[in-house]
């Protein structure tokens, strides 16, 4: 069990690295301009958004009618449904059916949900060689390090990093960061890699229960040719990826990759709809993993909505200048702090804090999750159970009393702004006072304006 | 009909000018304005910490405070999203008082621009303005278009200060990222909080702005203090003391 960390200690030295936190908030903020001009493109932006969330709100209402008819469906088409009610269950199916085919070696497409449940470590203890085939999460496994963002994974990595990296694993030259000299170096890396590959494993951005057909969307066609080449394809994907119907996926796929990259559409969107062929076969392990239990919550059930685009992590000013690893968690930046809680409130309880309420997060997000309200009502939640540090519950007691008798809120504002003024510097600019480590505190004015009031309009 | 003003804590104790700039305005115009006593807090520290059962007295305080005013006026985007949006949590939704007063509050612009119709105000302010708009206002009381959304909407704060002669417009690249107060969120993450302030500060300066001006004296308190720590060329101004006539360096 990891310990508890505190997201401002675990932030500190990522932001006041003024080289790594201000390049790491430039690069996101880039995305999230890309992201404006699409959205803005689009005269039926908000609409889309709206209808979105009506169909994931309908869906996770009706979820188990809907999983019920893409397993039918699903198998119908020849495929193999597997039930996981949690992350072990998962990781034990997997290596089942890897074990089944004698296979040690497995090529895996982006998949949060595998990062989710810790297949990785599962299958590399269990003697299995895993491939990460996208290029962000090859990097981030190269260097024993975990995704910092769900879409962009090695975000905070500096090209002069990767570039140090492939040397010391691939043996590129000493030095060199040019990043089309490391893709193509990283490209014949791979490629040998995809053609060992035995199993291939993917993530699933959306499944159709009318069809019982899978969707990939990647980038760099790695899920493509890392499930054309194997003869056995496993997706894993969370019960909460299922859309009803075929017409349905248009809204998403609209919205996904502008909402995640500021493109109108990944490069490659594919459609599995069985295996292949008769030789081939294709696996699907559904997922709960705390998502029954989260459906059952009136305030949080929307965050089952999430398509896992990544916006709200390139708005949020605060994941920016953080950092992905800030938040110690699979799915990082305001989503992230809204599921993790959900799993363990005791070691994740920081993350809702971690949050100036600021409202982009909700703004931006194309399915409409409520994020910033959902950070808030955690507070409470966090709060009820006694996991905000008694100090800060006392402080706030006292505020509370200070708030309810203005006579002695009048006389603890006279007699502060008094000590303000007459206080030398040292008494009141100090590391005690965290307010003015990076900051001077107001100038104190002589009177209130309860004061000035009096003496200028009570008659 | 008589409207009541509601002064924040932090303004009553630290800003007082605010307040009186917001009073006068709002006298100017022939609002008939009341002061009334006993006013404290909206309770939103305690709310956005969590500590509920700290929030519902001040919340009720505040309530009956204000509940025989026809509209109750205050010069802070933030507490008046605080009384709108999230006292429902606090009180029987069938309160009258309740329902009478979170409908009733105003932020100053909103009032100005929705309820009095501002079309002329005799003031000046030759000087290069640049404009902070606060989170709760954009994005919980919609005073204009947040830079995510698709949603046109007209910016009440701007048009307002439009009415004033000699603004010149400065706009900085990023024009409604987060300051970084967000409240106890500025002592809790303390190095994030300021981080986020030194870049709204640098991208207004960076663009030659005189005046950092706002509608949300708590922003402005946040990136005051990092203005004097870090000697920056700029000043910030409350939006209220820019339509009352106020000169430069009144805050």
């Amino acid at each position: 069990m990891l310990p508890i960390v505190q997201h401002p200690a675990a932030a500190k030295e990522f932001v006041n690295d003024p080289n790594r936190s201000r390049w790491h908030d430039q690069a996101l903020w880039f995305v999230r301009s890309k992201r404006d001009k699409q959205a803005a493109s689009l005269p039926e932006w908000e609409y889309l958004r709206e209808t979105a969330s009506g169909i994931k709100t309908h869906t996770i209402a009706n979820l188990a009618h809907y999983l019920q008819e893409f397993e039918r469906n699903a198998t119908a088409r020849g495929a193999v449904v597997h039930w996981a009610r949690d992350a072990d269950h998962h990781n034990e199916i997997v290596l089942r059916i890897l074990r089944d085919h004698k296979t040690k070696r497995i090529v895996k497409s982006k998949s949060m949900l595998t990062e989710e449940c810790g297949l990785n470590h599962y299958l590399e203890d269990n003697g299995i060689d895993v491939v990460d085939t996208d290029l962000g999460e090859r990097i981030v496994q190269l260097r024993g390090e975990t995704p910092s963002h769900i879409v962009l994974p090695a975000i905070h990595i500096k090209k002069e990093e990767v570039g140090d990296t492939f040397h010391k694993h691939l043996g590129t030259d000493e030095g060199a960061s040019d990043p089309k000299y490391l893709a193509e170096a990283a490209r014949g890396h791979l490629r040998d890699k995809f053609l060992a590959g035995e199993i291939g494993i993917t993530g699933v951005n959306f499944a159709i229960a009318e069809t019982g057909g899978l969707v990939v969307c990647t980038n760099e066609g790695n899920a493509d040719l890392g499930t054309s080449l194997p003869r056995v394809h496993i997706a894993c994907m969370g019960i909460e990826k299922l859309l009803p119907r075929q017409r349905d996926l248009g809204v998403f796929t609209r919205l996904l990759a502008r909402s995640a990259t500021g493109q109108p559409i990944t490069s490659y969107t594919s459609h599995f709809n069985g295996p292949r062929d008769e030789n081939s076969e294709l696996h699907i392990v559904l997922v709960d993993n705390g998502r029954s239990r989260l459906r059952e919550s009136e305030t949080f059930r929307a965050a089952m909505h999430c398509i896992r685009c990544g916006a709200c992590m390139n708005t949020c000013p605060v994941y920016r200048r953080s950092g992905g690893h800030s938040y110690r968690a699979t799915v990082p930046g305001p989503i992230g702090s809204v599921l993790s809680p959900t799993r363990d409130q005791n070691s994740y309880k920081s993350l809702p804090y971690a949050c100036s309420l600021c409202g982009s997060c909700s703004d931006v997000c194309p399915v409409k999750i409520p994020l910033h309200h959902q950070l808030l009502a955690w507070r409470g939640e966090l709060v009820g159970k006694k996991l905000l540090p008694l100090s800060k519950r006392l402080s706030m007691r006292c505020a509370s009393y200070l708030f309810r008798f203005p006579a002695l809120f009048r006389l603890v504002g006279k007699v502060g702004r008094f000590a303000l003024r007459v206080l030398p510097r040292w008494a009141t600019h100090n590391r005690l006072n965290v307010w003015t480590i990076a900051r001077e505190l107001p100038e104190p004015p002589k009177e209130s304006f309860h004061q000035w009031h009096r003496r200028h309009r009570n008659h | 009909m008589t409207v009541a003003l509601f002064v924040p804590c932090y303004i009553d104790q630290l800003y007082p000018d605010v307040a009186i700039a917001t009073l006068e305005l709002l006298e100017r115009l022939g609002v008939d304005v009341a002061y009334p006593d006993g006013q404290t807090c909206c309770g939103q520290p305690m709310a956005n910490t969590g500590c509920e059962t700290d929030t519902a007295p001040v919340a009720r305080r505040l309530v009956d405070l204000f509940a025989d005013f026809e509209a109750v006026v205050c010069p802070s985007g933030s507490c008046v999203s605080m009384v709108r949006n999230h006292y429902a949590a606090y009180f029987d939704p069938e309160d009258a008082k309740f329902q009478h007063v979170t409908s009733k509050t105003y932020e100053l612009c909103e009032y100005l621009h929705d309820v009095v119709g501002v079309t002329h105000l005799d003031v000046k302010f030759p000087h290069r303005v640049s404009l902070h708009q606060s989170c709760h206002g954009l994005r919980e009381l919609r005073l204009g278009q947040s830079s995510e959304s698709m949603t046109p909407r007209e910016n009440k704060v701007r048009k307002l200060l439009n009415l004033v002669e000699g603004i010149e417009w400065v706009e900085p690249d990023r024009p409604d990222d987060c300051c970084g107060f967000g409240g106890t969120f500025a002592v809790n993450e303390a190095d994030v909080s300021a981080e986020m302030g030194r870049a709204r500060i640098a991208d207004h300066c960076d663009k030659g702005s005189e005046v950092l001006a706002s509608a949300d004296m708590s922003c402005l308190m946040h990136l005051q203090g990092l203005i004097r720590r870090e000697k920056n060329p700029i000043q910030v101004m409350h939006v209220a003391q820019i339509l009352s006539g106020r000169p430069l360096g009144a805050a």
